[in-house]
């Protein structure tokens, strides 16, 4: 495996996650194994690799929502801020607040765009009715939703264009100030043109927090990924089998299969 | 495709044989469905040619008088609806739980929810009259209600759960796992992920359950012998005897001799009573729907 | 900080109420199953400690007054009805599904839905009523007394068609949308798209349509003591009346004493086995978790 950074070298300070020797099962058929990597603080990682590797099950570990999955087992560290996040005791819901987690689909609640910022705020920062309105402008304003949407705040979120959804549900996320964002293919389901307008923003939330992002779309990954991690279909499961940063990683793979997959031979 | 099927004239025994069996089938299906038609028909407006004479506001604002054969049914009316009211108001809360935990906390796989759905498979299928029994032993006995509206809107309490449970849990199948997994995302709690994500979608499916619910109460007989009894005058309280609409009919029809034609006005009545709930359900859960979110 | 659980304003507090709340309710409502057999069961051990089993299956008649306690006649009439009822309403409940879903123009399709559902929503004293008052004297002139096991399986069946119909609707329903594509794509007819795929594919829906049906038609009550006659005896004819289980129950609970009673829990009780027999095979058949 070829993982430029050994755990021992690593700067603690400069890594949010660290995962050692993760491994999950759905009802006893594994969907990855042994992955260790770290993600490091405000930078883009990206999990590139062909679908059915595990990389979107890898997502839900590290916020814990592969809890809901019936029949799933975890095992191995997920170190996060110096906890084991991985263990059974961990309160999954401080968790979530400071893991927040993009869909494929965008999911805004149908309830109206300024109630879907609301809740999150309600439940997890403050009740106080200036601050809340107050951090949804600047939220909004943040992922450019506010021009668009500032007249129609009562409106049903589900009356918003796909890409204007996303970017409600990265607002959505937002608000609750997470240090660590996991974006699932978050533009796969948009038009190319909202799916640009995403990317875009995907990029200045760098300032926010630290981002990763499972996508199909290489180009994408090379764009805007400080870091990429390919995930790959062996030996009856999900392996990690090379990690770097992008500009290594697309320029001089080190791994064979890394070399064929991003010049489209394989996967 | 059935065109096509005469128009390619069949050739041979075995396209002879084949030719006769479709036509056949789908001569058959159609004189079968004919055939039930037909038959409820007969049973529809047999009542509703028979029952509509005796069909007016006195009827309905009037005490029965010589056992029912005169007279109005203003008391089994109330009775009714008291032990419906009982009945929905107990089965309603537990129902909703129960639904709740099974589709949204318990696990898939769980034994507790495997053993609970177990149960309540069971309990549909339990027959009305042993509900009777446990009612009378219980309730009546037991706990020493009496023959009273309470005892009997108890005991439909326990019948019409398995059927609530079931609908109101369909009606949280109809969130999307999309939504559910965007609150746990967000972190929310279970308590605001229901009030705010899980009940708004599922009310639909909710006032669909509590209508069937409401429904299948109205329409129980042998539950209630046991349990609210016969008397037709007003009920004076909870724990009052009350006779309900189903069983004036059949005390009307078996018991009373020349009660029928007001057996059949109040078969009438109840049938409208039940479609009229059938239809108020389905208009709320529509209009629902529609309904923009503010 | 994220280990830290037990901070009284954690939001998990709240959840564990609520989750409290939830298990009360549902620990409730399973317990209601298990309070009916202990009540069943408790009610039916003074005669069962007195006479034993045997004698509900030997006796020589039901004549609970003299201590003859013979059920078998009130079994036979249930199991004939049953299964008369069931002749009767699985062809034409499933005949009726398949109109609805393959065979009607939209109009009629829709009409005739409603028309099932309406006959599912009608009270069983309606149905009983009815087959008093107009089916039985039609029997009458053909062969009196008219209260028979005939007028039961009539009403019975009409009765159970909507349960049949209705579920097998709903199987037919949750058919993957493919096969219907694959068929079209092969221009297969209606008639092998029918008999070759959807048929075979629905059959263990089709099989607990059924099975929920038979349970529906043994447990029915009101309708039955209306129209059978309820003499105890094994009738020799479609013609002769007959007295169900459930049928004894309602005519003599209202003035049964001590034993007596008591062997009107045990019908009780032999009602609820036939139940749970009919449940578990409907699980088999069904293969998850399946109401009436």
């Amino acid at each position: 495996m070829n993982i430029p950074t050994t755990i021992e070298a690593l700067d603690l300070s400069s890594t949010i996650i660290q995962v050692e020797n993760l491994s999950l099962h759905y009802n006893r058929k594994p969907a990855f194994a042994e992955v260790s990597l770290p993600i490091y603080r405000d930078q883009i990682t990206s999990l590139i690799g062909p679908s059915g590797c595990g990389k979107t099950s890898f997502l839900m570990c590290l916020n814990r929502l592969v809890d809901l999955v019936p029949l799933a087992k975890m095992s191995g560290q997920i170190r996060f801020n110096a906890e084991d996040i991985a263990q059974k005791k961990v309160n999954v819901v401080a968790l979530r607040r400071k893991i927040g987690m993009i869909f494929q689909r965008p999911n805004p609640f149908p309830l109206s765009i300024k109630k879907n910022l609301e809740l999150p705020l309600k439940e997890h920062r403050t009740k106080n009715k200036a601050e809340i309105e107050e951090i949804i402008q600047t939220t909004l304003e943040a992922v450019g939703l506010w021009k668009e949407v500032k007249d129609r705040l009562r409106h049903s979120a589900l009356l918003l264009s796909g890409g204007q959804q996303q970017r409600l549900c990265i607002a959505r996320a937002l608000v609750l100030e997470p240090e660590l964002l996991l974006m699932d293919e978050p533009c796969s389901a948009l038009d190319p043109l909202s799916s640009a307008t995403v990317e875009e923003l995907i990029q200045q939330l760098k300032e926010k927090c630290s981002l990763l992002i499972v996508t199909h779309n290489l180009a994408q990954a090379r764009r805007i990924a400080d870091y990429t991690a390919l995930f790959w279909f062996a030996e009856q499961t999900g392996k990690l089998i090379e990690y770097g940063p992008s500009a290594e990683i697309f320029n001089q793979p080190k791994n064979q299969i890394t070399e064929a997959y991003i010049r489209g031979e394989r996967g | 495709m059935l065109k096509q099927d005469l128009s390619s004239p069949p050739k041979g025994f075995g396209g002879v044989f084949d030719f006769v069996l479709r036509q056949g089938s789908t001569g058959v299906i159609w004189l079968g469905a004919i055939f039930v038609t037909a038959w409820s028909m007969w049973l529809i407006s047999d009542i509703v040619f028979n029952g509509w004479a005796g069909l007016s506001y006195d009827f309905l604002t009037h005490t029965p008088t010589n056992a029912g054969r005169e007279g109005g049914i203003a008391p089994i009316l109330v009775s009714t609806g008291l032990v419906l009211a009982i009945c929905m108001a107990v089965s309603f809360p537990i129902g909703l739980g129960t639904a709740i935990l099974l589709s949204e906390i318990t696990a898939t796989d769980s034994w507790w929810g495997g053993m609970i759905r177990r149960s309540l498979d069971v309990l549909a299928g339990v027959p009305s009259i042993v509900f009777g029994l446990f009612g009378n032993a219980f309730f009546c006995n037991i706990l020493g209600l009496g023959f009273s509206i309470l005892s009997g809107g108890l005991t439909l309490a326990c019948m019409v759960l398995p059927i609530l449970i079931r609908s109101t849990e369909e009606g949280f199948r109809a969130v999307p796992i999309a939504q559910k997994l965007g609150a746990s995302a967000l972190g929310l709690s279970r308590l605001s992920t229901l009030f705010y994500i899980l009940l708004p979608i599922a009310v639909p499916g909710l006032i669909a359950g509590f209508v069937l619910g409401v429904g299948r109460a109205v329409a129980e007989t042998a539950a209630l012998i046991f349990t609210s009894g016969y008397v037709d005058r007003y009920p004076e309280s909870w724990l009052d005897s009350g006779r309900v609409l189903s069983i004036h009919i059949y005390d009307l029809s078996m018991n009373i001799a020349g009660g029928e034609a007001h057996a059949y006005t109040s078969a009438l009545v109840l049938l409208i009573l039940v479609l009229l709930i059938n239809q108020t359900a389905s208009h709320i859960g529509l209009r629902y729907l529609r309904r923009g979110v503010t | 900080m994220i280990l830290s659980n037990g901070n009284i304003l954690s939001p998990s507090t709240h959840d564990r109420f609520l989750t409290g709340i939830l298990w009360c309710f549902s620990l409730l409502a399973s317990l209601i199953l298990g309070l009916i057999l202990f009540f069943l069961v408790y009610n039916s051990l003074p005669v069962l400690w007195d006479i034993g089993i045997s004698k509900f299956f030997l006796d020589s008649s039901w004549h609970p007054s003299e201590a003859l306690f013979n059920l078998t006649p009130m079994l036979v009439g249930s199991l004939l009805i049953m299964l008369g009822a069931i002749l009767l309403a699985a062809p034409l409940g499933i005949v009726s599904a398949i109109f609805c879903r393959f065979y009607a123009p939209k109009v009629i399709a829709v009409f005739y839905q409603s028309l099932i559902e309406l006959l599912s929503g009608i009270p069983s004293v309606v149905y009983g009523f009815w087959g008093l008052v107009t089916l039985v004297p039609l029997i009458q002139k053909v062969n009196p007394p008219g209260t028979s096991l005939l007028a039961g399986i009539i009403v019975l069946a009409l009765m159970i068609l909507p349960t049949v119909s209705l579920i097998a609707d709903a199987t037919f329903a949750n058919l993957p949308k493919e096969y219907f594509q694959g068929a079209a794509g092969l221009s297969l007819s209606r008639f092998t798209l029918l008999t070759q795929i959807i048929l075979p594919a629905s059959k263990s829906g089709l099989l607990t349509s059924v099975i929920l049906a038979a349970g529906r038609a043994i447990g029915e009550t009101m309708a039955i003591l209306m129209i059978c006659g309820n003499i105890a005896q094994i009738p020799d004819s479609l013609f002769s009346p007959v007295r169900t289980l459930t049928a004894n129950i309602a005519l003599e609970m209202a003035y049964a004493m001590g034993n007596h009673r008591s062997a009107l829990f045990v019908s009780g009780l032999l009602l609820m086995v036939i139940i749970f027999a009919l449940v578990s095979l409907a699980h088999r058949a069904g293969k998850g978790s399946v109401y009436a």
